[in-house]
Parts: structure tokens; C-alpha cells; sequence
């Protein structure tokens, strides 16, 4: 196999942790950079190599392109694995790698840019025939245009920004007046945010869920799905737990979707692991909302029920062999659940850093990725997720028994978390039997 | 100068001295300020905590650049 020498991960916390994991098991080396607020965490520790690469503020070392690109050079990586966040969605970095040659682990810098544009990822999941949320057609050029558009789809609708994303330049309108008010508004926060103005208009799917399908594909034109992943438990459009399969999926539904991300997939040429999300309304009517091009953080649950290494797979794609599976040799198991830990208080969902003066974990039935280690410091100038649990059942219901017992045992002193939150969701009615959409953090009476 | 005239950050992170790169300061130096107003932001684990002035009064000096770290107590300005 030939395989990379040496992998920089332009990473931090538990994700770096969790790609050196894999290249060491491949026998790769291994160059973690990090900023100074991280120079003790253990993902330093645990890289053959390390670069500092600046400052705490993000913007001034993770952010920083040319830091990065200077680090693999210095210490003669082969290629960059980006982890999610930071450059993981950023063509401008895929395309230095590509000027340097150093391997970028992930889709080409052509391709993340059509995704990354609303607009031209639902014109190209329309070509491959995969149902997009009904709305305008193409990009909205001016308010009459809008208040027109609006009237054939009828309201309640979202103006959305083409470049959004986190919840940041979108705005739900119910009526032609709240429309005319929030249109030049959007259109301006886009262009400051996304140094892009475009906007267009989707009908509100209302007590949506939000489903999403794993899908890796090779430079042979090879796509597989690795199933879904239902996330709709969220607050402030951040997901809290996710799960595998689906409980609201049946088989046909399962197909007909697991179909639509591998068709959406071969239609654009992706390549490397990709996760395609969709939204589905109360009838079970499902829409493409957006393609992250990149591993994402709840990939442990697909692992949990498929067996496999989603890393490994990147590596291996991205040094140029095919897919290790084909579609029909890849199997799921049983139930995976993960819940993300975040330093925040349970109920305001207020970020709490500091230090982690006790976190004692559990050892058996679970897998923790986690960033920090008892005596670490959580920072705040980065992500308050501190660990991801993961649990594995032969069922929902006995993943579930996993999780409530894994999280009763875990101590964790010096900063506010989300435990408490995690035990209250396990315990919930609504969530135990598998009904729940993306309000369901509101429906406990928070914020949401 | 009295004690309670110091804006002091509530949180460790990072200070702003405006809503966005591309907009105006949310005041200046010399400005007067109302008790309530928005004098700053400090970004804390991605989220954005408003510090606001606690009296009425004016503005007198920012002990913090913009875009800059900052730990929690550490003052931010005074207001006479």
C-alpha cells in the first residue's frame, strides 16, 4: 500500500486526536499544529511532530493559510488532513495545497466550491434528480422579484443567503411586509459575512427533521453510502445528539433516500467522504439542504454501526485507491448514539471555559473522543465541545440503557457542562420512543 | 476616578470594539454613553457576549485594543 509518509492534521482537540489515531495504526507520521492556548493539549503530545503556528485567536493560527502551508513544508508532509471546522471547507487552502503538492485528504477545490454555494448545489442536485426544498428559482435579483416569487410559493418562507451557513444570514418571513423589511437587510449581512450577495427563497418545512446520509466516493467514480444518521436534536442550529439509524426512517424511506445522496454524489463527481443533509417534513417528504464536504463530527456513529474507519477510508482515497468496499459488503449493526459534552450551562446554554479540575470517564461499553484530559485547560477561544461519547447497542432501546448508564458515570468538575442536559434527553419521553424533530430542545422549555 | 466606573469583562475570550469588521466602533473615546449601551463584544467559545455600560456618563478610555485577548475582570474602559 502506498500510503502517505507523513500526514500534517490542520487540527485541534479530539478530532487531531482521533486522526493520528488512525495514521498511527497505518504506521504514518504524524504533525500536529496548534496555537499557544493549546501548546500542553494532548493532541501535541501524541504527534510525532508539532509546529506552532501562532496565537490563540484562531484567525492568527488555525485560520492562518500560509502559517499552515509553511508548517508542511518545513517538516515535508505529504498531505493535509483539515479535520471539520477551520479550512476544512475553504477552496482558497485546498487550492494552495494543490499549488505546493501537498495532498489535500478531501474533495478538490472545484468541487467544494459548487457545494459551497447554496444556489449551485440545489441547481445540481436538481439535474441528478434529488428533490430540493421548493422555492425559488435560482438566485433572487431584487426585492419586486422577491415579493413576486413569494406570492407563487406562498408564505411562510426563509430568505436565505447563498453563502450562509450557521444560522448567519437567514431570515423566516411570514407576510409581504416582514419581506420587504428583512430583504436588503439579508442581502447586506450576506455580502459583509460571505462577500456575497446572492439570496433566494425556500418554503419553511415546519417541524422538520433533519436526516443526513454518509457518502465516500473514489477517483474511479466509485460512491457507496454508509447509511444515515438522524440529527435533530440541536440547540442554536448546533447538533447535540445524533443517532443511527434513523428512528423515523422505514425501508422504503431509507432506500429512496440513501439512493437520492448516492445519485446527488455521482452527479457532481465528488470525491473523499462527504456527508449530504437533508430535511424531511412531517410526511415524510425529504429535501437536499446542503453537502458538507468533509468528515464530520458525528461520523463515530457510523463507524459504531458500520465497523469501519472513516479516516482510514479518507487516507486511502486520497492516496489514489479505490473504495475498500463495495456497496453490498458494507453492513450495519445494531444502534450507535453520541452525545457532544460542551462546556456550557445545561439550561442558558452559556459557554463555561476553564479548567477541568476532575473528568473522570467510564471505561467499558463506550467510546470517548474526547480533547482534554483531567487538569486540562478548555479554552475559550475555540468550540465548547470537550468529548464526544459514543455507545453502541444490539437496539435503540438498549443504546439508549448504554448511554444513560455511561453518562451516569462520568464526573466532571472546574467548568459548567451540558451533562445534566445529555442524562434529561435520554430520559425524555418524546426521545425514547423516536419522536422528535429539530424543536425539540424548545419543547423542554429551552431556548433552542 | 471611583471603583464603579470600570467596565470590567465579565468572561476570558476575545474583545471587539464593534458589531462587525466592516461597521463603525460601537463608541468612542470622549463619547457619552447611556447605562445599557453596547461599548464592546467579547467572543467567548464562539458566542458573542455584549458588554454594556453600567451608568450614564462619558467614555473616557479603552485599556483594550480591538480584536484583542482579554481575561475575565480585565478592564475594558472607564466611564466619568
Amino acid at each position: 500500500m502506498s500510503y502517505f509518509e507523513k500526514v500534517l492534521i490542520a487540527n485541534r482537540g479530539e478530532i487531531a486526536r482521533r486522526i493520528i489515531r488512525t495514521c498511527k495504526s497505518l504506521g504514518i507520521r504524524t504533525v500536529a499544529v496548534y496555537s499557544e492556548a493549546d501548546a500542553n493539549a494532548p493532541f501535541v503530545n501524541e504527534a510525532d511532530e508539532a509546529v506552532c503556528v501562532g496565537p490563540s485567536q484562531a484567525k492568527k493560527s488555525y485560520l492562518d493559510i500560509e502559517k499552515i502551508i509553511q508548517a508542511a513544508k518545513e517538516t515535508n508532509t505529504d498531505a493535509i488532513h483539515p479535520g471539520y471546522g477551520f479550512l476544512s471547507e475553504n477552496p482558497g487552502f485546498v487550492e494552495r495545497c494543490e499549488q505546493e503538492n501537498i495532498t489535500f485528504i478531501g474533495p478538490s477545490a472545484k468541487i467544494m466550491k459548487i457545494m459551497g454555494s447554496k444556489l449551485s448545489a440545489r441547481e445540481q442536485m436538481q439535474k441528478a434528480n434529488v428533490p430540493v426544498v421548493p422555492g425559488s428559482e435560482g438566485r433572487i435579483k431584487s426585492l419586486e422579484d422577491a415579493v413576486e416569487t413569494a406570492e407563487s410559493l406562498g408564505y411562510p418562507l426563509m430568505l436565505k443567503a447563498s453563502a450562509g451557513g450557521g444560522g448567519i444570514g437567514m431570515k423566516l418571513v411570514h407576510s409581504r411586509e416582514e419581506l420587504e423589511s428583512a430583504f436588503d437587510s439579508t442581502v447586506q449581512q450576506a455580502e459583509s459575512y460571505f462577500n456575497d450577495g446572492a439570496v433566494f427563497l425556500e418554503k419553511l418545512i415546519t417541524k422538520p427533521r433533519h436526516i443526513e446520509v454518509q457518502v465516500v466516493a473514489d477517483h474511479a467514480s466509485n460512491v457507496v453510502h454508509l447509511f444515515e444518521r438522524e440529527c435533530s436534536v440541536q440547540r442554536r442550529n448546533q447538533k447535540i445528539v445524533e443517532e443511527s439509524p434513523s428512528p423515523f426512517l422505514d425501508e422504503d424511506m431509507r432506500t429512496r433516500l440513501l439512493e437520492a445522496a448516492v445519485r446527488g454524489v455521482k452527479e457532481i463527481g465528488y470525491t473523499n467522504a462527504g456527508t449530504m443533509e437533508f430535511i424531511f417534513d412531517e410526511d415524510g417528504n425529504f429535501y437536499f439542504l446542503e453537502m458538507n464536504t468533509r468528515l464530520q463530527v458525528e461520523h463515530p456513529v457510523t463507524e459504531e454501526i458500520t465497523g469501519l474507519d472513516l479516516v482510514e477510508w479518507q487516507l486511502k482515497i486520497a492516496s489514489g485507491e479505490q473504495l475498500p468496499l463495495a456497496q453490498a459488503d458494507i453492513q450495519k449493526q445494531g444502534h450507535a448514539i453520541e452525545c457532544r459534552l460542551y462546556a456550557e450551562d445545561p439550561e442558558s446554554f452559556f459557554p463555561s471555559p476553564g479548567k477541568l479540575t476532575t473528568l473522570q470517564l467510564p471505561e467499558e461499553k463506550v467510546r470517548l473522543d474526547f480533547g482534554v484530559e483531567e487538569g486540562s485547560n478548555v479554552s475559550p477561544f475555540y468550540d465548547p465541545m470537550i468529548g464526544k461519547i459514543i455507545v453502541h447497542g444490539p437496539n435503540r432501546r438498549e443504546a439508549i440503557a448504554n448511554m444513560k448508564q455511561v453518562l451516569s458515570q462520568i464526573e466532571v468538575e472546574g467548568l459548567t457542562t451540558n451533562l445534566a442536559l445529555l442524562e434529561r434527553i435520554m430520559e425524555n419521553e418524546d426521545f425514547v420512543h423516536g419522536d422528535y424533530t429539530t424543536q425539540f430542545i424548545k419543547s423542554l422549555g429551552l431556548e433552542g | 476616578m471611583s471603583e464603579e466606573n470600570k467596565v470590567l469583562s465579565p468572561l476570558p475570550g476575545i474583545f471587539y470594539r464593534k458589531p462587525s469588521p466592516d461597521k463603525e466602533d460601537y463608541v468612542k473615546e470622549g463619547d457619552p454613553v447611556k447605562k445599557g449601551d453596547t461599548i464592546g463584544l467579547v467572543e467567548v467559545m464562539k458566542n458573542f457576549y455584549e458588554v454594556k455600560a453600567e451608568k450614564d456618563g462619558v467614555l473616557e478610555k479603552f485599556f483594550i485594543e480591538n480584536e484583542s485577548e482579554i481575561a475575565a475582570g480585565q478592564e475594558i474602559a472607564t466611564i466619568s
